[in-house]
């Protein structure tokens, strides 16, 4: 399926792709938050999508990008950047050459810092809106789209933004279509040179697999062995909770809705 | 108990006099001190070291060093000891550590507090060079205990246009901080957007490159800003030991939260007004989600049945009118009333609610252990000793059904008059 083309006014999206990597094995794979960006694009109506990656095409590396290609695209642009290069200068161009109405990224990346700190990068040099952690693209009506935006504990909040934009998208967005082997072959990469600056700092940090986090031991501050002994015996209790004996169901149900109302859990 | 003191003339001369065979008990009864010790006629202090401890149940004598004696207690005196930590003041701090804290819920929250930890290691780390820890809030909030968490100088954003999801005001509000009183750290919790968000945002503003996911800080004096630190880096799968950058994003437990002092929460106030900005996010308002769609491990609000639920009907119902997801315990489960995804405890899913209601469940230690973090536990039962009481904020002692019927008429009803009055 190739993307329409004939629609006029057509909605142009950029979908920012990295190589992810696989969490248990360590190997190349789609990124899983750049395909489910990448799926939020394909699912917009009359949108012109267009991928985008800065790096080299390395032979490892090769299948993960050919598998956004079988997504259901053509070609993938490669804006050319040596490993452990800077992209952000090349990338920020790039995009304000082509301006697109809407770039989408993920959140982090899989390897390297991933720092989550490209697209906020990009929004700051490009003077766009930002808005993260997005679940879906609701319409998108005279430059301006209304996005669902994931919270935490299964919310969601409207937002309605200005475009152009950029939009980054987490594990609530919609999972992404299973990669089709024949487009991912025939799909072609279209180079563009880009400007190339070193990531100095990257290079002096010192990087290694991570440790594992130390758990937080109960620590009991008290003066006495005695008191340490019973904060360490004692039964886990909430602090001297509020007891309604002998009310009607009336009065103890007006309490409760006072708490929930404090709590602002009533919608 | 009454608070008038009655005298025993009788008792009282017991007590004087410790060759009396009462005396022991008198004195204990009295609760005047321990009988181990006197002043002798002469001035000297005496000591009977047979007087020391008490019997324990099990008829051995024990001896407890604590200070608080349990057999000579005093029974009418309800002596008072609420521990006043010291009030740490810091007047003319050397630099400041700038915190935002989320405030989910317009509370400080773990995360928080950990974060407010750390600014107070990276604050009071020099005694000579000491700083102030500085955090911003915005909008309205239910917190009354800055102080314990650490805080010294407090400001208080509350205009209309930083309130809900306005990162841009907010981040303009930051710039004006930022250069009012050009802090020598940012830190900022590595949430899920609050913190995460805000904090990436105010580092592309600034210019700086900020650590992400710290989850330690060390002192290093071969550095400049003399602190490095470790930070999670790579989806989680690498660690980055780096010197510490100004603006800092840090994982929930990267320091011990303040314990021992308290601070004096200083209310602050910007030195000039907020620059009023266009801003091109709107933000709609929350959207209804399905309580039943969320998964009961993130659920933030939830209504568990139990075995003293016999209206299934009207327990299915409140649910649905107070947008609640529902838990159950075992025995709910087990009976075929609920679904087995359902059952919250050590067997089942620990759940994170704010709050919990829990309807005719007598909170056995399975199903406690799954409601550890839960914030606010409601508890709706018949039995005013069962454990669930003991373990809940706020107890309604009653049948479950009439109590729910009744909540629910009450919530249909406010719900009624709002869209009356609209
Ligand atoms: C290995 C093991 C694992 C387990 N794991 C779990 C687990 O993961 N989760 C779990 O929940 N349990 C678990 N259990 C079971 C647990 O021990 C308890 O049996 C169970 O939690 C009790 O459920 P309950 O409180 O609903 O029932 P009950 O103990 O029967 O309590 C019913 C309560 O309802 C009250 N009540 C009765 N009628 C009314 C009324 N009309 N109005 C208001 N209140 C009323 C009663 O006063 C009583 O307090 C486990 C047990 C074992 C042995």
């Amino acid at each position: 399926m190739q993307p329409d083309t004939t629609m006029t006014p057509a909605l142009e999206v950029t979908v920012l792709v990295s190589i992810g990597r696989h969490p248990v094995t360590g190997r190349a794979r789609r990124a899983d938050q750049d395909a489910r960006g990448v799926e939020l694009a394909r699912s917009l109506a009359d949108a012109e999508v267009s991928l985008l990656h800065a790096g080299e095409l390395a032979e490892a590396s090769e299948p993960a990008l050919r598998g956004y290609l079988g997504m259901g695209f053509s070609e993938l642009s490669l804006l050319e950047q040596p490993e452990g290069a800077d992209v952000l200068p090349a990338l920020a161009e790039t995009l304000d050459a082509a301006m697109p109405q809407l770039v989408i990224t993920g959140e982090r990346a899989e390897r390297g810092e991933g720092s989550g700190l490209l697209p906020y990068l990009l929004a700051e040099r490009l003077g766009w809106p930002l808005v993260s952690g997005l679940a879906a693209v609701e319409s998108v009506e005279n430059g301006v789209a209304t996005l669902l935006q994931a919270l935490p504990r299964g919310q969601r909040r409207r937002l309605k933004v200005r475009l152009p934009a950029i939009v980054t998208v987490d594990g609530a967005a919609p999972a992404p279509r299973q990669s089709a082997y024949g487009p991912a072959r025939r799909g072609t990469f279209e180079t563009i040179a880009g400007p190339v600056s070193r990531d100095e700092a990257w290079a002096e940090w010192q990087v290694q697999p991570a440790r594992k986090r130390p758990k937080r031991l109960k620590i009991v501050k008290a003066a006495s062995a005695r008191d340490r002994f019973k904060a360490a015996a004692a039964k886990a209790e909430g602090g001297g909770g509020q007891v309604l004996t002998d009310v009607t169901p009336e009065q103890g149900a007006e309490a409760i809705l006072k708490l929930l109302r404090e709590e602002e859990v009533l919608r | 108990m009454s608070e008038i003191k009655r005298r025993d003339p009788r008792k009282e001369w017991i007590a004087r006099n410790r060759l009396h065979p009462q005396h022991l008990e008198v004195l204990a009864e009295l609760g005047q001190g321990a009988a181990s010790e006197w002043m002798g006629p002469n001035g000297v202090l005496r000591r009977n070291p047979h007087a020391i401890g008490f019997i324990g149940p099990n008829g051995i004598k024990r001896i407890d060093r604590s200070g608080a004696q349990q057999g000579v207690a005093g029974a009418g005196a309800a002596t008072s000891t609420v521990v006043q930590k010291p009030l740490v003041e810091i007047d003319e701090p050397a630099f400041s550590v700038l915190v935002v804290p989320d405030m989910a819920g317009g509370r400080l929250s773990g995360h928080d507090r950990d974060l407010l930890g750390l600014a107070r290691r990276l604050a009071d780390a020099d005694p000579e060079d000491q700083g102030a820890v500085v955090a911003v809030i915005f909008g309205p909030h239910k917190e009354t205990s800055f102080g314990e968490a650490g805080i010294d100088r407090l400001l208080h954003l509350d205009s209309p246009d930083v309130a809900g999801y306005a990162p841009e005001a907010r981040l303009g509000a930051l710039a004006v901080v930022e250069q009012a009183w050009a802090p020598r750290h940012w830190l900022l919790p590595d949430s899920k957007l609050g913190g995460g968000e805000m904090g990436r945002r105010l580092a592309a503003r600034l210019g700086e490159r900020p650590a992400t996911g710290v989850w330690q800080v060390e002192a290093d004096t071969e550095v400049p800003s003399g602190w490095r630190c470790t930070a999670r880096g790579a989806a989680e799968s690498v660690d980055i030991q780096r010197p510490l950058p100004r603006v800092a994003l840090a994982l929930a437990e990267c320091a011990e939260p303040v314990s021992e002092t308290r601070h004096a929460a200083v209310e602050l106030a910007l030195p000039q007004p907020l620059p009023s900005m266009l801003s091109r996010i709107e933000d709609l308002g929350q959207v209804p989600v399905d309580p039943s769609g969320v998964a009961l491990s993130e659920a933030e609000f939830i209504l568990s049945a139990g075995n003293g639920v016999k209206d299934w009907e009207g327990f299915h119902h409140a649910a649905e009118v107070l947008g609640a997801t529902e838990g159950a315990s075992r025995v709910a489960v087990d009976d075929g009333f609920m679904a087995r995804d359902r059952q919250v405890g050590a067997t089942g899913t620990w759940v994170t609610a704010r709050v919990y209601v829990a309807v005719g469940i007598s909170g056995a230690i399975q199903h406690l252990q799954g409601i550890q973090t839960c914030e606010k536990v409601v508890a709706i039962n018949m039995d005013p000793g069962c454990d669930m009481i003991k373990r809940a904020d706020l107890a309604v002692i009653g049948d479950s059904a009439r109590i729910l019927e009744a909540l629910v008429s009450l919530v249909e009803q406010a719900r009624e008059e709002k869209r009356d009055a609209a």
